[in-house]
């Protein structure tokens, strides 16, 4: 992942507002997306990821606030704007009634593109999504992997700069979500950027050069993964469960971590020095620990909180 | 023309705004129009058997009872006047049965209308899309329909000819009016009432069957003003070889149902898509 940090930003987000009725969606959000960056945007539901991603596209219109990207303005030159993008988005929008090839085809048409050029394409567009054997098939007949990456294929029908991706891999299986890890990566590679919401802090830690951490519609934390999370958190994070764990949480255990939460049946600490928080553990012998690293999880749950929120 | 001018602009676009069309719909026909090539066959036997039976049924068997029916003083077999009526009705339903059901599934149970708007498309041109394209569908019917009628023999006039863009037209209003209810629409038996009770009573209203002058004053105002009424004023005439009368007046009610419905449809669609 090459970033590019001198050169001027693709795309710009600039104070950015939305209001439904009497709910602030979005509110004052500004951010910027370098070329060959990959910028992950987490949050919990309703925080705001997809209608940002929606002011993106010119198919919201803000209420304050400017968007500029590829040096053109939002939403006056939406059309413009989108012809250099590529989008997919949270339920994919693949035509049930083509085969791969001509779902490939008919959208291509969509940014104007001659037959002959898009059909031109189509191979390695179609090998790009490891579905040269499947170039007939409908996508019906598809795995949920299958119409992810169809739908990317897609999305790249028109070798676009930028990138906007809603939550691409929520809902598949582990080697389908590994995959399209791959081929993400293979598109930063090839200097693409790209913006991307996510639920899965392992694919923001692996993908994103930089984060945005959004709630209630505002930007509440932005940086580089491993830097977000040393800001935030303590190095390591012993969890304790079992019968009589929750005591622990008041007992004098608690000197050894800088800070403890209950979550269920489930202690956390949060401690900078784990050596002797575990030394004092094997006096509970009949607990279960789990010593691990901080993770971009545990920043997100410190962030946002534990409690489920309403439209989850 | 002056232009107002606006101290305080509104923050957001008004819905009713002028369209903004262009020649990027036609990716979009286009898709309509590979969808439909596969299944054109089933689908154009599903389209004609339905206004034949009709033909068949009242023409042959009440035309048998009625024998000769009178349009403006003259004598006309009640098969070509069931004809030229039943050819506008077909065009009708043809058009808002693909302007409501398919439009429908395609706007929102396959979310086709998201993914192209991803794509350098805006929604007026998605929506004009639709509306010709159901139009079109209306006039591929209707010529299924004329085919078979000259076959029948039913009329061999070549002002029939003229018919046909007319009923383009026909297809058009109808579209137009039926993107309307599908912007408007939660599910697909909304339509149900748009059929049960608009275009059933216009089938009836619209001197399909019988003559307008069959019936009570007040309803005959109604039903002069119904765009199908209208539409049939213009094409019977042709069946009969002759020329339509107040063709301006029956042709502008075409039109502005048309452009009115489509302007309409325009905005509610854009207010449903938050645009």
């Amino acid at each position: 992942m090459i970033s590019h940090p001198q050169l001027p930003p693709l795309f710009q987000a600039q104070h950015l507002t939305k209001r439904y009725g009497d709910t602030d969606v979005v509110q004052d959000l500004s951010f910027e997306i370098a070329p060959g960056e990959c910028l992950g945007v987490i949050g919990p539901n309703g925080a705001g990821k997809t209608t940002t991603i929606r002011m993106c596209l010119g198919l919201t219109v803000p209420d304050a606030g400017s968007i500029t990207a590829l040096g053109l303005q939002m939403p006056v030159d939406a059309l413009a704007i989108k012809a250099q993008l590529g989008v997919v988005t949270q339920l994919d929008t693949l035509d049930p009634d083509f085969n791969c090839e001509e779902n490939l085809l008919v959208y291509g048409r969509y940014f104007g593109l001659k037959d002959a050029e898009i059909k031109k394409r189509i191979p390695a567009l179609l090998e790009f999504a490891s579905l040269t054997s499947k170039a007939k098939a409908k996508p019906g007949e598809l795995s949920g992997g299958m119409k992810r990456r169809l739908s990317l294929a897609r999305a790249l029908v028109n070798d676009p700069k930028l990138l906007l991706l809603d939550e691409p891999t929520t809902g598949l299986d582990p080697q389908a979500r590994h995959l399209m890890w791959e081929r993400l990566q293979l598109l930063l590679q090839q200097g693409k950027s790209i913006l991307l919401t996510t639920h899965f802090m392992d694919e923001a830690e692996r993908l994103c050069s930089r984060l945005l951490v959004l709630d209630h519609g505002k930007k509440i934390a932005e940086g580089k993964p491993r830097d977000l999370i040393a800001k935030y958190l303590e190095p390591d994070v012993v969890e304790v469960y079992g019968v009589g764990a929750l005591a622990l949480a008041q007992s004098p255990l608690r000197e050894h971590a800088a800070r403890v939460e209950v979550s269920g049946e489930t202690v956390f600490f949060y401690t900078r020095d784990s050596a002797a928080l575990l030394q004092a553990l094997q006096a509970y012998p009949q607990l279960r620990t789990l010593h691990r690293p901080a993770n971009l999880e545990d920043l997100f749950l410190k962030l946002t909180g534990r409690q489920i929120r309403e439209d989850a | 023309m002056n232009t107002p001018i606006i101290a305080n602009p509104p923050p957001a676009q008004s819905c009713w705004r002028a369209p903004r069309l262009s020649m990027r719909f036609w990716p979009v026909f286009l898709r309509n129009l590979l969808v439909w090539r596969k299944l054109a066959i089933p689908s154009l036997l599903g389209n004609i058997a339905e206004p034949l039976m009709w033909l068949v049924a009242f023409g042959y068997g009440m035309g048998a009872l009625v024998g000769e029916i009178k349009v403006d003083g003259q004598p006309v077999p009640y098969i070509l006047f069931l004809a030229s009526g039943s050819i506008c009705m077909s065009a009708m339903q043809a058009a808002s049965f693909e302007a409501l059901y398919s439009a429908f599934s395609r706007m929102h149970v396959q979310k086709t209308w998201d993914g192209i708007m991803n794509a350098p498309v805006g929604l007026d041109d998605i929506v004009l899309a639709e509306m010709l394209w159901a139009a079109f569908k209306a006039l591929f019917t209707v010529t299924a329909i004329l085919g078979v009628m000259l076959a029948l023999d039913i009329s061999h006039s070549p002002k029939m000819l003229v018919a046909w863009p007319i009923l383009l037209g026909v297809g058009i209003t109808f579209s137009s009016m039926a993107l309307v209810f599908n912007a408007l629409a939660k599910g697909y038996d909304f339509f149900t009432y748009y059929f049960t009770l608009f275009l059933t009573p216009t089938m009836f209203l619209s001197g399909v069957f019988f003559p307008l002058d069959q019936l009570p004053p007040l309803v005959r105002l109604v039903a002069d003003w119904l765009p199908l009424s209208n539409a049939v004023a213009l094409v019977r005439p042709l069946f009969m070889d002759q020329w339509p009368r107040d063709v301006l007046h029956h042709g502008g009610v075409l039109v502005a149902y048309a452009v009115v419905s489509f302007w309409v449809a325009l905005a509610l669609t854009r207010k449903r898509f938050g645009q």
